[in-house]
C-alpha cells in the first residue's frame, strides 16, 4: 500500500516531493507519482494544497458490540494512596469529554486502602470510582494492574480510557491495549470529541517536529496516555457526590509473574523542576557545558530550577534529570526563560503551559519566538549578565 | 542464553526542521541512524551474553535499507541479525509493530530475553516493548538500568520510576526495556566489523511469520493519523528591542508587572 494521488486534482507543484521523508514521490509526466518506498506516514496529505493525495483507506475489524461501549474512564495513579496530580488533570480533561458526549466520567483506582483517594477523585470531577482493593495490588505492579484493568474493561466497556503519560502509565497501559485489542495513542497534549463522536487525540510526531491528530475509529475503548501538566484540573469540590463501586478481580488477575522486591523513593532534580516558580533553560546556543554557569546564576537569583533541552542532554552538558520536553519533564512555572533554545516542538510541548514564556536567542527566525510572550533577540552571553545585573540593582525597589 | 534485541532505524532528528513559510516538515537529506536509545539495549544484551554465555540476535522491522542499522550493531559484537521487511509492514502503528516483532521472536525461539530501548526518538511512544511482552504473554519491565541473572533463570532488574527506583524480579523468558544508565555502548571492534560486513542477514516477510496482510502494517493498525500540522504562532507576543542594557531593563519591568516572584 502507498499514498494515492488523485490525477484530476494534482497540478504537479512538487510540494509533496519536498515533504516526503523517504523520498518516495517524484513528478512524472506532470503528475506526482508515489513509489513502493512510501511508508504511509501521511505528511504529504497535509502538504497538498489541492487535496490531491490521500492515504489508502483501510478499516480495521470493529470491536464486537461497539455501540455498547459507553462512558469516559481515567486511570488514577497514586503512590501509597496519595493521588498523583496528573490524575486530577485527567479528571479535568475527562469531565469535558464526558459532558460533550453526555456520558458518565469514572475513575479507576487500583491498590489497597484507597477510600480517601476515592473521595478525592470524586471531588475533582469523577461521577463514579471503580475501586479495586487487595493487599496483592500494593505496591504498583505492571502485570497485575494491567490484568485487573483488562478485566474491568471487558466487563464494564468504556468508550474512552485515559491514563497519565508517566513512567507508570506508559509502562502498563500498552499491555492493556494489546490485551483488549485496541489502539493506544501515547503522550497526548490535546483531546477533543469530534462531530462524529470520536476522540481526536493530538500529540507531537516525527521526532516532535510536527503535531499529529490520531483516531481509533473501529476499536473500543479509544485509549490514550496524556502528558502530565498539560490538562487543567478543576477546583476541588468537597461537597461533590459520586458513587464508589467496589470491584472484585479474579485470582488470576491479581497474580503477577513479576515480583517487586524493593521500592526506593528519592528526592530528585525533576521534582524541583516540576515545582519551581521559575525555570531557566539552556539550549544548544550555550555552546559548551561550562557555559551553563550563566543559566545557573540566573536560576539561583530567582530561586528557580535549571532546565535543559534534549540536545544539551545528549551532548552530556547537563544530566537527564534537567531535561524539559517530550522525552523529559513537562513544566508549567510562572516564568519560563529559554536561553539559546531553538524551539523544536519536542521541547515546546514540555513547557508551553508556562504562564510567561521568555526566549533569548541570537537568531530572530528561531521557532521559539513563535510561542513566547516576550522575545529578546540578543547574544545570551551579553544579555544574561546584563539582566542579572539589572535584577540585582532593581529588586526590592 | 539467547537474547534478542529489537532496534529501529530512525531519521536523525537534528536534521529535521519546519519550513516557516509553508509550515511543513523539510527533509533536507535526512540521514537514518540507529535509534539512540537502542544502543543501550544492544549494550545490555552484550553485557549479559559476555557474563553468562549464549548468543545475542538483533532484529529490526523496516524497509530493506534498515539492514544497515543491523550491520552497525553487528560491528559491536552481536552474533546474528534478522531483518523483518515487507511492503505489507508499512504504516504499522505500535499494535501491528509489536505483533510482527512477537511473531519473529517466536520464530527465532526459544528466546530467553528480549531487550528494547526505552522508546524510539521518532515516535516517542514507548509502547512497542510492553506491547511485545503482551503479544508474547511474557513478564516484562521497563526503564531498566541494571540487569542481572539470579538463581539461574530469574532476571533481576533495577528500574527507574518517576519517584526513584524499584527492584523487580521475574522468571525468564521475559521482556525488558532499558535506559542509558545501563552503560555507554562499546566501540566497534575490527574483527566484528569485518564479520558485520559479510554476515548473511535473513529477511522475513509477513508470510514467513504466518501473518496475514490484514494483521500487519497500516491494515493491522487500529489507530489512524488524520491530520499532521505545525502549531500556529502565538499572536500576543512582544519582541523586546534596543541595546542589551535597554532590553534587560524592559524585560525586568515586564516581568515585575507580571508578578514573577523574586523581582
Amino acid at each position: 500500500m502507498k499514498a494515492k494521488v488523485d490525477k484530476e486534482k494534482c497540478i504537479a507543484c512538487g510540494e509533496c516531493v519536498e515533504v516526503c521523508p523517504v523520498e518516495a514521490i517524484e513528478i512524472v509526466d506532470e503528475m506526482a507519482e508515489v513509489d513502493d518506498s512510501c511508508n504511509l506516514c501521511g505528511l504529504c496529505v497535509d502538504s497538498c494544497d489541492y487535496e490531491a493525495i490521500d492515504m489508502p483507506e483501510v478499516d480495521a475489524p470493529e470491536t464486537e458490540d461497539l455501540e455498547s461501549y459507553k462512558g469516559v474512564w481515567i486511570v488514577a495513579e497514586h503512590l501509597n494512596g496519595e493521588v498523583h496530580s496528573v490524575s486530577c488533570e485527567l479528571l479535568g480533561a475527562g469531565r469535558t469529554l464526558a459532558d460533550k458526549l453526555g456520558v458518565e466520567l469514572a475513575a479507576i483506582l487500583i491498590g489497597d486502602q484507597l477510600q480517601d483517594a476515592a473521595q478525592q477523585l470524586i471531588g475533582y470531577g469523577a461521577d463514579r470510582v471503580h475501586l479495586v482493593e487487595h493487599a496483592a495490588l500494593s505496591p504498583f505492579n505492571d502485570e497485575s494492574h494491567s490484568q485487573v484493568l483488562t478485566e474491568l474493561i471487558r466487563q464494564k466497556k468504556p468508550e474512552i480510557l485515559l491514563a497519565g503519560a508517566t513512567a507508570m502509565g506508559r509502562s502498563f497501559i500498552p499491555r492493556v491495549a494489546v490485551a483488549v485489542k485496541t489502539g493506544l495513542t501515547a503522550d497526548c497534549t490535546g483531546l477533543d470529541i469530534g462531530e462524529d463522536g470520536l476522540l481526536y487525540q493530538t500529540r507531537p510526531a516525527f521526532g516532535g517536529n510536527v503535531m499529529a491528530t490520531i483516531l481509533c475509529p473501529n476499536r473500543r475503548p479509544q485509549m490514550a496516555t496524556v502528558r502530565p501538566m498539560v490538562m487543567k484540573k478543576r477546583v476541588f469540590d468537597e461537597q461533590r457526590q459520586g458513587v464508589v463501586e467496589p470491584f472484585t478481580p479474579s485470582q488470576e488477575a491479581i497474580t503477577s509473574r513479576v515480583k517487586v522486591l524493593d521500592t526506593v523513593i528519592q528526592e530528585q532534580e525533576t521534582a524541583r523542576l516540576a515545582e519551581a516558580d521559575v525555570v531557566v533553560t539552556g539550549g544548544r546556543g550555550l555552546q559548551k557545558a561550562e557555559n551553563f554557569d550563566v543559566i545557573e546564576e540566573l536560576a539561583l537569583l530567582l530561586d528557580g530550577a535549571v532546565g535543559a533541552t534534549r540536545s544539551v542532554v545528549d551532548e552530556g552538558w547537563k544530566a537527564y534529570s534537567h531535561q524539559v520536553g517530550q522525552t523529559g519533564k513537562t513544566v508549567s512555572p510562572k516564568l519560563y526563560m529559554a536561553c539559546g533554545v531553538s524551539g523544536a516542538i519536542q521541547h515546546v510541548v514540555g513547557m508551553q503551559g508556562s504562564e510567561i514564556i521568555v526566549a533569548v536567542n541570537r537568531d530572530p527566525e528561531a521557532p521559539i519566538f513563535d510561542i513566547v510572550n516576550y522575545g529578546v533577540v540578543a547574544d545570551l552571553f551579553e544579555f544574561l549578565p546584563a539582566f542579572v545585573k539589572k535584577i540585582n540593582e532593581k529588586r526590592g525597589e | 542464553m539467547h537474547i534478542v534485541v529489537c532496534i529501529k532505524q530512525v531519521p536523525d532528528a537534528k536534521n529535521v526542521r519546519i519550513d516557516p513559510e509553508t509550515n511543513t516538515l523539510v527533509r533536507q537529506g535526512v540521514d537514518s541512524i540507529v535509534n539512540p536509545h537502542d544502543w543501550y539495549a544492544v549494550e545490555a544484551a552484550l553485557l549479559l551474553r559476555d557474563e553468562y554465555g549464549g548468543k545475542a540476535t538483533v532484529m529490526t522491522m523496516g524497509p530493506p535499507q534498515a539492514e544497515e542499522a543491523l550491520r552497525e550493531t553487528l560491528a559491536l559484537g552481536v552474533d546474528e541479525a534478522v531483518l523483518l521487511s515487507d511492503r505489507a509492514f508499512a504504516g504499522a502503528d505500535t499494535w501491528a509493530t509489536s505483533l510482527t516483532l512477537a511473531r519473529a521472536v517466536e520464530k527465532l525461539g526459544p528466546v530467553d530475553l528480549v531487550i528494547c530501548g526505552k522508546q524510539a526518538i521518532d515516535g516517542d511512544t514507548a509502547q512497542v516493548g510492553p506491547g511485545l511482552a503482551a503479544h508474547l504473554d511474557q513478564p516484562y519491565t521497563t526503564y531498566g538500568r541494571r540487569l542481572e541473572l539470579v538463581d539461574g533463570d530469574q532476571l533481576r532488574v533495577e528500574r527507574l520510576t518517576d519517584f526513584g527506583y524499584e527492584v523487580v524480579q521475574m522468571a525468564l523468558p521475559a521482556v525488558v526495556t532499558v535506559v542509558r544508565e545501563i552503560g555507554d555502548p562499546r566501540m566497534p571492534g575490527l574483527k566484528h566489523k569485518m564479520r558485520a560486513k559479510k554476515l548473511e542477514i535473513p529477511t522475513w516477510g509477513a508470510a514467513d511469520l504466518d501473518l496475514n496482510p490484514e494483521e500487519v502494517g497500516l491494515q493491522g493498525s487500529f489507530t489512524q493519523v488524520v491530520k499532521v500540522f505545525s502549531p500556529p504562532p502565538r499572536s500576543d507576543r512582544e519582541m523586546i528591542t534596543g541595546e542589551v542594557e535597554e532590553q534587560a531593563e524592559k524585560l525586568f519591568k515586564l516581568l515585575r508587572a507580571g508578578k514573577v516572584p523574586g523581582l
